[in-house]
């Protein structure tokens, strides 16, 4: 068969993965790997004692049994990223921070904000910090060295749960966005045999996509012969919109109705001239009434008997 | 299934694919369609692809050429029931389907056979009637 | 060449079809149907893709003396979706700057139509050589 030569690119796996580098040589990260080692029970006790009592976790909301199964788990994660090392810091680790990501999810959920979840992954900084204190007072240079470690990693923790809340709500507007996109493009059935849409705001690509759908399955359903797309209420009008405006109404000549585009402003039909834009066979009427009237016209026509215009 | 079944319908033929048409198939049914049209002396014929989800180039020609092959035996044809998906994908295509024209519903193109014949017989316009933009009155 | 049977297709990364009749076309129709609606395609996208699908795989058959097509996931990164290849060892495209401009529509009979079947989906890619054969690569991606 017939294949391009070989160079490579087609055989070659996209996008794949750098592999984890050896886990970075700091004195003080491996202190602190030690410490969680061999103190790992202390550790949480320090911790889920300081998360229960700074006031952030609100009684009867979370109770101590899921702080601590939450923070065991949370500690194991974060060992874990630790050894495997890797360029970027612990806390972008993909499985710590998918963890820290999903913790940030339920807290949001159970009504904490951001910042009392932030805090709450900051509070482990105070019991490392106390039990570093107890293990290696001996030696402040080298402690010195594991508070830096300690602060670096839990930093970036409490950061990626504020970064997962974040792109938490991004997604909730996104598609509460779609839900209200959907919303603003209802069509309308004017007359029998008519059915309208009054577009309203910027047409984006996707927009435009979805109002041509929904006026085309509308025009099905109803069995409508005309539909009017009134951009009366669009305040710019580029080669993009235009060209959607131009497939709309070709797919419904192709389906066997006609299309109408009324509302075109004189500023937009500069711009369309400016621009080259072809309305060809299209029907454009200034204002959705002189549009309504005409289609009346043709549908009123259709009743009748009566052959041609 | 051998070949794609016609039906009269009044003073015309009705066509319903709903199975994918291979070269064989189509050949056989504009072969079929023509003897028939002959045959019974129908003034129009109408093409129903309401079961097609999809509709390419070929699809495309072989509906055109069903149109133009039966004005030639002095019947006028519709192609009805194109899917939404299907209209926007021609478009896409670049595919607009000339000489070919089109109702919405079975019902619809009846109707509209109806007044292209009427129009032929008084003497007018036989071509799309219904076409908006011959409309003077705009 | 391997045929993949139904039982095992779900697990194959990807599949290949014979492109040497009719019915081969509307089976590889049939199968991308199958892959773009298992890769969560919108209608409208699916609708796109197999009529790319169907435009291809004729253009081999009538145009390349038959050939072979291929299913595989999106190659994409970060996109979900469908990528087609079509490949045949016909004659080849002579002017490949002419069969991708406008003028050489589908509707007309003539040519390949490629123009058309590229704007219906994300990732066009024409290899063609005069006396080797042409390779066409597509994707259409879940949005």
């Amino acid at each position: 068969m017939a294949r391009p030569p070989a160079n490579g690119h087609r055989d070659e796996p996209l996008g794949a993965a750098v592999l984890a580098a050896e886990p970075v040589a700091d004195p003080g990260r491996q202190l602190l790997a030690r410490l969680l080692r061999e103190r790992r029970g202390q550790v949480l006790q320090a911790w889920v004692q300081r998360q229960l009592a700074n006031g952030a976790y609100r009684s009867g909301r979370v109770s101590e049994a899921e702080v601590r199964s939450e923070s065991t788990v949370l500690l194991a994660a974060m060992q874990a990223a630790m050894a495997r090392g890797g360029g970027s810091g612990v806390a972008e680790d993909a499985e710590l921070a998918a963890l820290l990501g999903s913790m940030s999810a339920d807290r949001a959920r159970q009504g904490y904000t951001p910042s009392e979840t932030a805090v709450a992954v900051f509070s482990l900084k105070d019991a490392l910090v106390a039990v570093l204190d107890e293990a290696y007072a001996d030696d402040l240079a080298v402690l010195a060295d594991a508070v830096r470690a300690m602060n670096a990693i839990v930093d970036g923790m409490g950061l990626q749960t504020f970064e997962a809340y974040t792109a938490g709500r991004e997604a909730v507007l996104k598609s509460q966005q779609l839900s209200l996109l959907e919303l603003s493009t209802p069509v309308v059935k004017l007359w029998d045999g008519i059915v309208a849409v009054p577009l309203i705001g910027t047409l984006d690509s996707g927009r435009s996509q979805t109002v041509m759908e929904n006026l085309l399955q509308a025009i099905v359903d109803t069995g409508s012969q005309i539909a009017i797309i009134d951009i009366t209420g669009v305040p710019m009008v580029d080669t993009l919109v235009a060209q959607h405006l131009l497939k709309t109404a070709a797919a419904t000549r192709l389906m066997g109705a006609d299309c109408i585009i009324s509302g075109i402003r004189p500023q937009i039909a500069q711009t369309m001239v400016h621009l080259g834009v072809e309305l060809g066979t299209v029907v454009t009427k200034a204002t959705l009434a002189d549009a309504f009237k005409v289609a009346l016209r043709r549908v009123g026509a259709d009743l009748s008997a009566v052959a041609g215009r | 299934m051998d070949r794609i079944p016609i039906l009269k319908l009044g003073d015309s033929l009705l066509v319903t694919i709903q199975v994918d048409i291979t070269d064989r198939l189509a050949g056989r049914l504009q072969d079929d369609l023509m003897e028939r049209i002959v045959a019974t002396g129908a003034r129009g014929v109408v093409i129903d692809i309401s079961a097609l989800d999809l509709v390419d180039s070929f699809m495309g020609r072989m509906l055109a050429g069903i149109a133009d092959m039966s004005r030639i035996l002095d019947a006028e044809t519709v192609v009805v029931g194109m899917r939404p998906v299907v209209a926007i994908t021609l478009v896409e295509l670049g595919l607009t389907l000339p000489g070919v024209r089109t109702a919405l519903s079975l019902e619809q193109g009846m109707a509209t056979l109806d007044r292209v014949l009427a129009a032929a017989r008084t003497g007018g316009d036989s071509g799309d009637a219904d076409d908006l933009t011959d409309n003077p009155g705009n | 060449m391997p045929t993949t049977s139904p039982t095992t297709r779900a697990t194959e990364p990807s599949a290949l079809y014979p492109i040497r009749s009719d019915e081969d076309v509307i089976r590889f129709r049939h199968e991308a149907r199958a892959a773009a609606l298992a890769a969560g395609l919108r209608l409208i996208d699916q609708t796109k893709l197999v009529t790319a699908a169907s435009e291809l795989a004729r253009n081999a058959l009538v145009h390349g003396g038959g050939g072979q097509a291929e299913i595989l996931p999106a190659a994409s990164p970060g996109r979900t979706g469908v990528r087609l290849i079509v490949e045949d060892d016909g004659p080849g495209i002579g002017d490949i700057v002419q069969a991708l401009t406008d003028g050489y529509t589908v509707g007309g009979g003539m040519g390949l139509g490629l123009p058309g079947t590229r704007r219906l989906v994300d990732v066009f890619e024409l290899w063609s050589e005069l006396g080797v054969g042409t390779c066409v690569t597509v994707e259409k991606w879940a949005s």
